[in-house]
């Protein structure tokens, strides 16, 4: 067959044609996401229209919604009929529900300042790679400033604890060379002696530089709930990593010590706890000792946190290759370094989203202190608020509010652990 | 070079309690004994003492008094006389209660929830995960409470249903939405209903013994036998005969307006509803998460190894994609089902009596009989907790993948 015989030889390439509109653009996104099949299509229609019904239920609500009326009668004449949120409730108590009722109002500004230093105390270990490692510094003397400003008090008493603690770091590195569990125990041991010490020492200091003080069952609001997250978290993480190991351990003493703990406390609910702090630990106290029942909480909580930081570590301690392990004895790194150097690093990288998911939830189950008569927001809301004669009747506007104020927290921590996660990654996918 | 293998055996010394670490660890487990002994017995003093200086002691007679008070929920007989453990008992009872069907209804939200998190459809997928996301992030008791409220001060009262122009109305004439609570049909056993609940037990067992023997006849021999209708024909038909063979021995209670309230019918309580409710959904957000979590933890290689074999699209979810995402799913689904029993004690912020409403809240506040009774609760808590661990020990081991 010869060229000419064909009827048509293409002699050279087309160019691209564009693609057929329904394939292009927002159509093809529509046609692929939204209307790829008949059940789809469905689907798609039925949430459209929960959508709709929903936004239009809410919409005049929030467009409606009064924001400066003395109370929940005036707001509805004020409304007159119309659908709307009374808002003003939140105006009107604001400092209720986030200091309580009963934190004089002239020191609110000591919370405020102590909660936008927490952030000043927190970003250099949030940030660790962008921040200087100078700002630690802050990071660990915040806790005795923060204890300052929401209690008061004289200054004396943050002051010596934290001489306290830095004869305990002190001890710990002089005795450092010799053995790592020797050192942290009389490094304890020497705090311990110190602070009881300054009991007698700070006597002259107590006019010194004193603001007013604040009786822990004074506080209340979205004030509570942060203080017990953040102390508790903090706390726990250190607790939880210690019994975590001694699980691991292969003392057997040790070892079952922990899991003894952490599967008691990890099989009762925290209410449980809480009634135990709250009317049970005052007898196993010494007697005439009057325990603040925030700091009893505290105690509870952290014990209730450090149970569930403890399995998630031993998680990331057992997913660790025995490799590691081996690599670090066979460098003749003694137990302490193995595991500081070698192993902790690893495992709780491989722990973040754990540790990440115990924090939230422990932010949230400190609502239940409202349970044992602690005035926090929730118990602000239940108690104070709905409870007043002005404001008796606003639901979704309180609750509202305290679902938002939770959701930006959570959510918040939620999606810093994931970009954390990104930043940590080392592995190259 | 074999001189450094062996350290040298050095005779037993003072020193070598720190030094040495064949001895170290007797020494660090000799003072933490030690601690804990002298943690315990500190306690344990100053318990001895509080109680003397306030005139109590540890028993438990309280158990056996009468309670004086009442329950408004009572799965077994219950009255102000009865005594404080049959209270607890009758407390113990509605927790179970609450988280079974918070389980079960947690489970078909969370399926639910994470199946469509994976669906094709954006909108779909975006209105998941905002439920996930939403109600992840916000505590258990406010949901509680939230729909607490709905269920108290939304819900119509029970005299807006009377008259001629009621503002409000029963759903099917049969279920009656009220702030008092809800009010639904209640089945009406009557005499040769038992047989009709055996023939329906007894079709289950069949479904299982059919479902079992087409399995084997398709291992051994490689003939299909259809699953779908047959098990639903063995599942119904029966029954269905047997109810009308026997004269319709089940009938219905409808609720209907008496007076000031409802008579009739089975009367569920708002706080029980605000509980069970609340408790689903959240823990739903959670299981949606970890359904999610096993589905996609199925590489995508084995739907496309289970489809080169020539399966289809059902049979590769039912035979390989489901059996190895349920491996991932279960444990943390069981440990959610554990988050939700343990969530339940919240029941004392709606006053539902579960056993931390009445042995943790009335009988300790009426006996003051503090330490017995948060000890009995955490017992209460401690056993099913433990009890569910040890289950799911068993299983995990029993699906374990047999390597090497």
């Amino acid at each position: 067959m010869s060229r000419e015989q064909l009827s048509f030889v293409r002699s050279h390439m087309l160019p691209e044609a564009p693609p057929p509109t329904a394939e292009t653009g927002a159509i093809k996104w529509l046609r692929e996401n939204l209307f790829s099949s008949p059940a789809n299509t469905l689907l798609t229609l039925v949430s459209a229209y929960v959508i709709f019904k929903i936004v239009m239920g809410a919409a005049p609500w929030f467009i409606n919604g009064i924001w400066d009326s003395p109370s929940l009668t005036a707001c509805r004449e004020i409304l007159g009929g119309k659908v709307g949120g009374c808002f003003a409730v939140l105006t009107e108590r604001w400092n209720q529900l986030l200091f309580g009722f009963k934190y004089p109002p002239e020191l609110y500004w000591r919370p405020t300042l102590a909660f936008v230093l927490l952030f000043v105390a927190v970003a250099p270990v949030l940030f660790i790679k962008y921040l200087p490692r100078k700002l630690l510094v802050f990071t660990g003397l915040y806790p005795f400033i923060a204890f300052w400003l929401i209690w008061g008090g004289p200054i004396a008493t943050p002051v010596f604890a934290l001489l306290g603690v830095l004869v305990g770091i002190f001890v710990y590195f002089r005795l450092l060379r010799t053995s790592a569990g020797v050192a942290v125990i009389a490094g304890f041991l020497a705090a311990l002696v110190f602070w009881i010490l300054s009991g007698y020492l700070k006597a002259p200091f107590d006019g010194f530089l004193a603001m007013e003080a604040v009786a822990s069952r004074d506080m209340g609001g979205f004030m509570i709930n942060l203080m017990l997250g953040v102390v508790c978290v903090s706390l726990s993480l250190p607790i939880g990593i210690l019994l975590a190991l001694g699980r691991q351990s292969s003392m057997p003493i040790i070892k079952w010590i922990c899991v003894v703990f952490i599967e008691f406390i990890r099989g009762v609910p925290l209410i449980t706890l809480l009634f135990v702090a709250n009317v049970v630990l005052a007898y196993f106290l010494p007697p005439g000792t009057n325990f603040d029942l925030i700091l009893r909480v505290i105690i509870m909580i952290t014990m209730f946190s450090s149970a569930y930081i403890a399995e998630v570590i031993r998680g990331g301690l057992a997913a660790l290759p025995r490799g590691q392990y081996e690599a670090a004895d066979s460098l003749g790194l003694d137990y302490a370094q193995s595991m500081q150097l070698i192993i902790l690093p690893q495992a709780l990288k491989i722990s973040i989203p754990g540790i990440v998911n115990v924090a939230v939830g422990l932010f949230k189950d400190t609502t239940l202190v409202s349970v044992i008569s602690m005035f926090d927001i929730v118990g602000m809301i239940r108690g104070p608020i709905l409870a007043s004669p002005e404001w008796n009747g606003v639901y979704w506007e309180v609750f509202g509010f305290a679902c938002v104020l939770f959701f930006i927290t959570c959510y918040g921590i939620s999606q810093y652990s994931q970009w954390l996660e990104r930043q940590l990654q080392t592995d190259h996918r | 070079m074999t001189t450094m293998t062996d350290p040298p055996r050095a005779s037993f010394q003072l020193s070598s309690l720190i030094y040495d670490t064949r001895y170290r660890s007797y020494t660090f487990q000799f003072i933490a004994l030690v601690l804990l002994m002298l943690l315990i017995g500190y306690l344990g003093m100053n318990l001895i003492q509080n109680l003397a200086s306030q005139g109590q002691d540890i028993s438990y007679r309280f158990l056996g008094e009468p309670s004086n008070y009442d329950i408004n929920q009572r799965p077994i007989e219950y009255d102000s006389r009865s005594t404080h453990l049959r209270a607890s008992i009758v407390g113990v009872l509605n927790t179970l209660i609450v988280a079974f069907l918070g389980c079960i209804t947690a489970t078909l939200f969370g399926v639910t929830a994470g199946i469509l998190r994976l669906s094709p459809n954006w909108l779909v997928r975006k209105l998941m995960a905002i439920y996930v996301e939403a109600f992840r992030n916000v505590p258990v008791l406010i949901w509680i409470l939230i729909i607490f409220t709905i269920m108290t001060a939304v819900m119509p009262a029970p005299n807006q249903f009377r008259g001629e122009d009621a503002s409000a109305s029963m759903l099917f004439d049969s279920f009656a939405f009220t702030n008092r609570g809800v009010y639904t049909p209640a089945p009406i056993w009557g005499p040769g209903s038992l047989v009709v609940v055996l023939v329906f037990l007894a079709s289950i067992f069949g479904v299982f013994y059919y479902r079992h023997y087409a399995t084997k006849l398709l291992y051994d021999t490689g003939r299909l036998l259809p699953m779908g209708w047959p098990s639903l024909v063995i599942l119904f038909v029966p029954t269905i005969l047997i109810y009308f063979i026997m004269g319709r021995p089940i009938s219905l209670d409808y609720p209907e307006l008496r007076g000031f309230n409802f008579g009739g019918g089975l009367h569920i309580r708002g706080s029980l509803i605000a509980l069970w409710f609340a408790l689903a959904i959240y823990t739903g957000a959670f299981i949606a998460e970890n359904v999610r979590a096993g589905i996609q933890a199925v590489s995508r290689g084995q739907t496309e190894a289970a489809a080169s074999l020539g399966l289809r699209p059902r049979r590769i979810m039912n035979l390989v994609i489901l059996p190895q995402a349920l491996r991932v799913i279960i444990p943390p689904l069981i440990s959610q089902y554990l988050n939700l029993t343990k969530n339940s004690s919240l029941a004392i912020a709606v006053g539902y009596m579960d056993v931390t409403g009445t042995l943790g809240g009335i009988t300790l506040n009426q006996t003051g009989r503090a330490i017995e009774s948060v000890l009995l609760l955490m017992l209460f808590y401690l056993t099913i907790s433990l009890s569910i661990s040890a289950v799911m020990n068993v299983y995990n081991n029993s699906i374990k993948l047999k390597e090497r």
